[in-house]
């Protein structure tokens, strides 16, 4: 089971909780995991085509998964998936 | 017998190397590394071109922060020659110095000699006590601290992130401060916005904000755009500052910010704050990547809490808002590693600092064209700029 750091604008979505695990031996399966488990983040990680939005940047660790093999890259246990929106406030 | 102070000083030179001007000024070329050991007041007269300063009494204590490596070579001058002689005996001596050479003569016999000199601009004396943490460090000394004075920054929003990052840039000596802000000081605001007071509740915030920063460093010129910014103003506004700091609270400003900062090249520090959670990066145009390389789309209004008022820690926008003016003082000296190319991840509640890489986006609509021909209708350009915040309510 990897680790899923999960945004301030999805916590809702999953009880309120701040990380959560999931299953899966890639990105794309353990974001569905996540989907399966937590249905409200479903329509905010994946486009209707299954894509993941444009507008959700996902980490394998540090390293942005769209320089890696985007959805289809290897996650290991010992890996922490970050999920990260972009926020704008600073009021 | 004891020795005279003139044969001490004979003994001394014949045990050191002295090197002449002629040969300072091709070693000078070289970048070979020379220390001025005069007192402060003695340098408004010139010192030698690139030349570092390190009072003689201040020597032992500040070389190693100037010159690390002992076998390098360096040169130290003073007015005539004495004090150097002894400064080299010193550091050969007592720190290991293996390459130090005193130059013959002093600046006297190098002016004498026709070579150039500069004439720095020197710090006040009151300037000198205000800043005297900032001349004791060896990464800022009294050139930094010009570099401080002579720097312009622009503040986006004198609220959350704005209000530490202006009080902590005036201290700093940060010699213009301009600040776009559109609002009043509102009761609301005082749990975090510690710039403004509660006396100052209903006025406006760049006027509130002049208040303290005058109050705090009345070197400080404070600089009020008291609009909000939009295309028609921005270029306007941004145009001759070096460093921007971005704490609004609105993707599409955040995303015309970008565009508008990209085409001047402009660096801007930016963070934005949430709850608990804190983000910060810093963009340097065409060095590292943009806004859009790093968020090429803003999510859905449902996604984007930041049209209307949320909630946050009252102390976070403290942590990020000075963990902005860290990284706009770095810019400004050009010292250490900016967060450029990294988004920094604060979590309040867990205690954690992680980051993130930030890549430039070869396919990025803005940074990946030369800044001439982005053009004013793409500026800001935002998919629903009006719907979006309707929807968010």
């Amino acid at each position: 089971m990897a680790k899923i750091k999960i945004p301030p604008v999805l916590r809702p979505s999953v009880g309120g909780e701040r990380e959560v695990s999931a299953s899966g031996e890639n990105v794309g399966e353990i974001l569905r995991d996540l989907a399966d488990s937590h249905p409200a983040t479903a329509d905010q990680l994946f486009s209707a085509d299954g894509e993941l939005n444009r507008y959700v940047n996902v980490y394998l660790n540090d390293e942005d998964v769209r320089v890696l093999d985007g959805l289809d890259t290897a996650v290991a246990d010992s890996d922490t998936v970050v999920i990260l929106p972009a926020m704008a406030g600073g009021r | 017998m004891s020795p005279s102070s003139a044969d001490l000083l004979r003994q001394v030179k014949s045990e050191i190397d002295e090197v002449d001007p002629s040969e300072v000024n091709e070693l000078l070329q070289e970048g070979v590394p020379i220390i001025d050991v005069r007192e402060t007041e003695e340098l408004a007269s010139g010192i030698l071109p690139g030349a570092k300063h390190v009072p003689r009494s201040y020597l032992e204590t500040r070389i190693e922060g100037i010159v690390p490596d002992r076998s390098a070579h360096v040169i130290l001058y003073c007015a005539s020659g004495n004090r150097s002689a002894y400064g080299a005996r010193t550091l050969r001596d007592d720190l290991g110095y293996e390459h130090v050479e005193s130059m013959t003569g002093g600046i006297a016999l190098w002016k004498d000699r026709g070579y150039d000199v500069d004439v720095p601009r020197t710090l006040s004396a009151e300037q000198r006590d205000r800043y005297s943490r900032h001349l004791l460090i060896p990464e800022i000394g009294s050139e930094g601290q010009q570099k401080l004075l002579d720097a312009k920054v622009l503040l986006l929003g004198a609220g959350g992130l704005g209000s530490p990052t202006a009080l902590y840039l005036a201290a700093a000596g940060v010699g213009t401060l301009g600040i776009v802000d559109d609002d009043v000081v509102d009761l609301s605001n005082l749990q975090r916005q510690v710039i403004h007071s509660t006396q100052r509740v209903g006025i406006p915030k760049v006027d509130s904000a002049e208040e303290s920063i005058h109050a705090l460093n009345p070197d400080v010129k404070v600089v009020k755009y008291p609009v909000r910014l939009d295309a028609s103003n921005i270029m306007e506004i941004i145009e001759g500052y070096d460093v921007i700091v971005d704490g609004v609270d609105n993707f599409p400003t955040r995303y015309l910010l970008n565009d508008a900062t990209v085409r001047l090249q402009i660096p801007v520090v930016s963070a934005s704050i949430l709850g608990f959670d804190g983000q910060l990066s810093v963009f340097k145009p065409y060095e590292g990547p943009c806004y859009r390389c790093l968020f090429r789309e803003p999510p859905p209004a449902e996604l984007a809490p930041s049209c209307g008022a949320n909630g946050v820690l009252g102390v976070l926008p403290g942590t990020m808002g000075l963990l902005q003016a860290t990284e706009v003082v770095k810019l400004i000296l050009g010292i250490g590693d900016p967060a450029i190319g990294r988004l920094l991840l604060y979590d309040a509640l867990a205690a954690t600092l992680t980051e993130v890489k930030v890549h430039r986006d070869p396919e990025c609509p803005i940074c990946s064209r030369p800044p001439d021909e982005i053009s004013d209708e793409e500026m800001g350009v935002f998919p629903d700029y009006e719907a979006f915040c309707a929807a968010a309510g």
